[in-house]
């Protein structure tokens, strides 16, 4: 009942004083509202790795065989001396995969490049088309659609034909409202004739997935990517997340022995999941939550200070009533308690407002960049906690000196 | 507010033997009481007179458990209070004294009725009950309809009669007024003396200290100190019209 009593009271002083209050916890709001907007892309970025980045990049049950892994933080030179040794993934490889396999799965090689593409009936040329060589299992494990024609099959993939199934906006870049079916574009100099269109994919961080271009491996323009007869990546999905280690296992044994491994030696490639990206990012974020509080503590070690000496300033101010509030019978720890418990209200209403301007902030980082935002209810709790926290311990100080005060001095202050 | 018993041998309200008090002033010790006796019983009314620096707000400050003696024993309505830490001091305070300032010391921002309220929370008494004699405290001193004024709306008399009431919501055994009609015009000041006098018809126990002869003829024993010492005691038979 006291802490009620105390609370309205403080809620009554913040009302009474709005902007002395509002300076006086600028301090915590700030350090609330990072908390708030940073916690909130990271959550944001969590969900979306593991929802979207992980499933369009590595796709669902998939394996990734790589020669070098896909995201590397500061590989040492080492390192990047064992990687250039390593010998290059093949078209035999894939083809080897694909036959030794138990496991049932899908088998696909995919090489990747940038470049340029050209249509011949309207001229334009498009930049910076993500150019992909892969064969014809790379739609299925990818679980690409068309939005028109058709996908290339298995006889044009065998048979290396120029055939090309373009992105949405590449697309749409290159022939306008002209129906691109049976046209042909130009690639690395090339004549490519177009068989399909892929249905909207969306972007990733802002960067678009419909603008590219995707060929039989085995044609002309593999030799963009890669040399002839290499690949960057084997793909191999399995209908079931179960076989996933299996198939693993497998593909591991398979290559060690196409690269004539020894026991001891160690395997000269990778196999990478979509567990393995997430595993990269689970690393920043956690490197990220690390070092951000320090940031936070020290706007609230500033915000903490200041408060402080709003309360020791109120305190004087309020010497009279404290003398009255004895006067009629307020122990030490009820004029302790009532400081303790403005202090906090101020601090917790500070906390509340950062809260509410960090979530604000929060979805204007995710309306204007790529970087997501999700709220994060249980970081607001802690924000909460930590304003009261704040205040609490700002307030002891000023707490324990009005507590103290001499009643006779205190009723004979003006 | 019950009457409280006035039979003869009932222990006094206040009881103070050899009461000192020195106060270090720089390097000088100045003493404000040097060895007061006094006993006052259940529903007298005492005036405290004297020039100032004679000791009376000091003896106040004692009465009223604001402060405690360099020497001396205060039995507070039977209660040997001169020893106690500050929190037993506030208790006391509390529960025995009811205090009238000169300045009214209500608080600005509370409503008359939290005004009354405020001895009751601390001494932990429900929110309703609380409510309940706040406002029958109020009536009784005239103020029903004002309840949910602030000090700063109501005028100097009514804000006196705020703190009477105040002062009294937790039956005190005593009653110490401190110059209670020095901030007021003279016709408010009669009136609040009348009140004083129908509260002490009530049995109320009243100690008030004032410099002023008229206040003082109210009450009906009139303590003078000179030099931090009672110079003199007299009782009157005769309550004045």
């Amino acid at each position: 009942m006291q802490i009620r009593e105390g609370i309205r009271l403080a809620l009554a002083q913040v009302r009474a004083q709005k902007l002395k209050s509002f300076f006086a916890v600028v301090g915590v709001i700030i350090g609330v509202m990072f908390l708030i907007t940073v916690v909130s892309v990271i959550e944001g970025m969590n969900r979306y790795m593991e929802e979207d980045f992980a499933r369009r990049i590595h796709g669902l049950n998939t394996l990734t065989l790589r020669r070098t892994p896909s995201v590397q933080v500061n590989p040492s030179e080492e390192m990047r001396r064992q990687w250039r040794r390593r010998p290059r993934l093949t078209l035999e490889d894939a083809d080897a995969i694909r036959s030794q396999l138990t496991v049932p799965a899908l088998v696909a090689v995919q090489s990747d490049a940038g470049g340029r593409v050209k249509a011949d009936d309207t001229g334009v040329e498009v930049e910076n088309v993500w150019i992909t060589a892969a064969s014809e299992e790379y739609f299925r494990i990818r679980e690409y659609t068309v939005a028109r024609g058709r996908l290339f099959g298995t006889p044009e993939a065998r048979a290396g034909a120029n055939v090309v199934v373009l992105g949405y906006d590449a697309a749409e870049k290159l022939f306008g409202t002209l129906d691109p079916i049976g046209r042909t574009v130009r690639i690395g100099g090339f004549p490519y004739q177009v068989v399909g269109v892929l249905t909207k994919q969306g972007t990733l961080f802002g960067i678009s997935l419909d603008n590219r271009a995707i060929a039989p491996a085995r044609s002309q323009i593999s030799r963009i990517a890669m040399p002839r007869g290499y690949v960057n990546e084997i793909l191999i999905r399995v209908p079931d997340p179960d076989l996933l280690r299996r198939a693993e296992l497998e593909v591991e044994a398979i290559m060690r022995v196409r690269h004539r491994l020894r026991p001891s030696e160690p395997n000269s490639f990778e196999i990478e999941t979509a567990e393995d990206s997430l595993s990269f990012w689970t690393r920043i974020s956690r490197i990220l939550l690390i070092a951000f509080p320090g940031l936070v503590a020290i706007a609230l070690v500033v915000g903490g200070i200041v408060i402080m000496n709003i309360m020791l300033v109120s305190v004087a101010e309020r010497t009279r009533e404290i003398g009255i509030r004895k006067a009629v019978g307020a122990r030490r720890r009820d004029i302790l308690l009532q400081v303790l418990v403005e202090s906090a209200v101020l601090s917790g209403t500070g906390a509340a407002i950062g809260i509410a301007v960090g979530n604000v902030l929060a979805q204007i980082v995710a309306a204007v960049s790529p970087l997501p935002a999700a709220i994060a209810p249980h970081w607001m709790l802690v924000a909460v906690l930590l304003g009261a926290g704040v205040g609490i311990i700002a307030g002891i100080y000023p707490a324990a000196r009005a507590a103290r005060l001499d009643p006779v001095v205190a009723l004979r202050q003006e | 507010m019950m009457m409280r018993a006035n039979g003869a041998g009932s222990t006094p309200v206040i009881r103070i033997e050899g009461l000192r008090k020195d106060y270090v002033m720089g390097a000088e010790v100045v003493h404000a009481l040097r060895g007061v006796d006094l006993v006052v019983e259940r529903n007298e009314y005492v005036a405290v007179m004297g020039p100032s620096g004679s000791g009376k707000s000091t003896l106040m400050n004692l009465l009223g458990c604001l402060d405690t003696p360099t020497a001396g024993e205060y039995w507070l309505n039977g209660e040997r209070v001169s020893d106690r830490s500050d929190d037993e001091l506030a208790r006391i305070r509390n529960r025995e004294i009811g205090f009238v300032f000169q300045t009214f010391n209500l608080l600005p921002r509370a409503t008359a009725l939290h005004n009354v309220e405020l001895p009751l929370i601390y001494a932990g008494v429900g929110a309703k009950e609380r409510r309940r004699r706040a406002e029958e405290m109020l009536e009784r001193v005239g103020l029903g309809s004002r309840m949910h004024h602030r000090p700063s709306e109501l005028s100097g008399g009514q804000r006196q009669r705020v703190a009477i009431a105040r002062a009294l919501v937790n039956e005190p055994a005593l009653l110490l007024a401190d110059e209670p009609t020095g901030n007021l015009d003279t016709q408010t000041g009669e009136e609040i003396m009348a009140l004083f006098e129908e509260l002490h018809r009530q049995g109320q126990t009243i100690v008030l200290v004032t410099h002023e002869h008229d206040i003082a003829a109210h009450a009906h024993r009139i303590i003078t100190l000179r030099d931090g010492l009672i110079e003199s005691d007299v009782r009157r038979t005769a309550v004045p019209a």
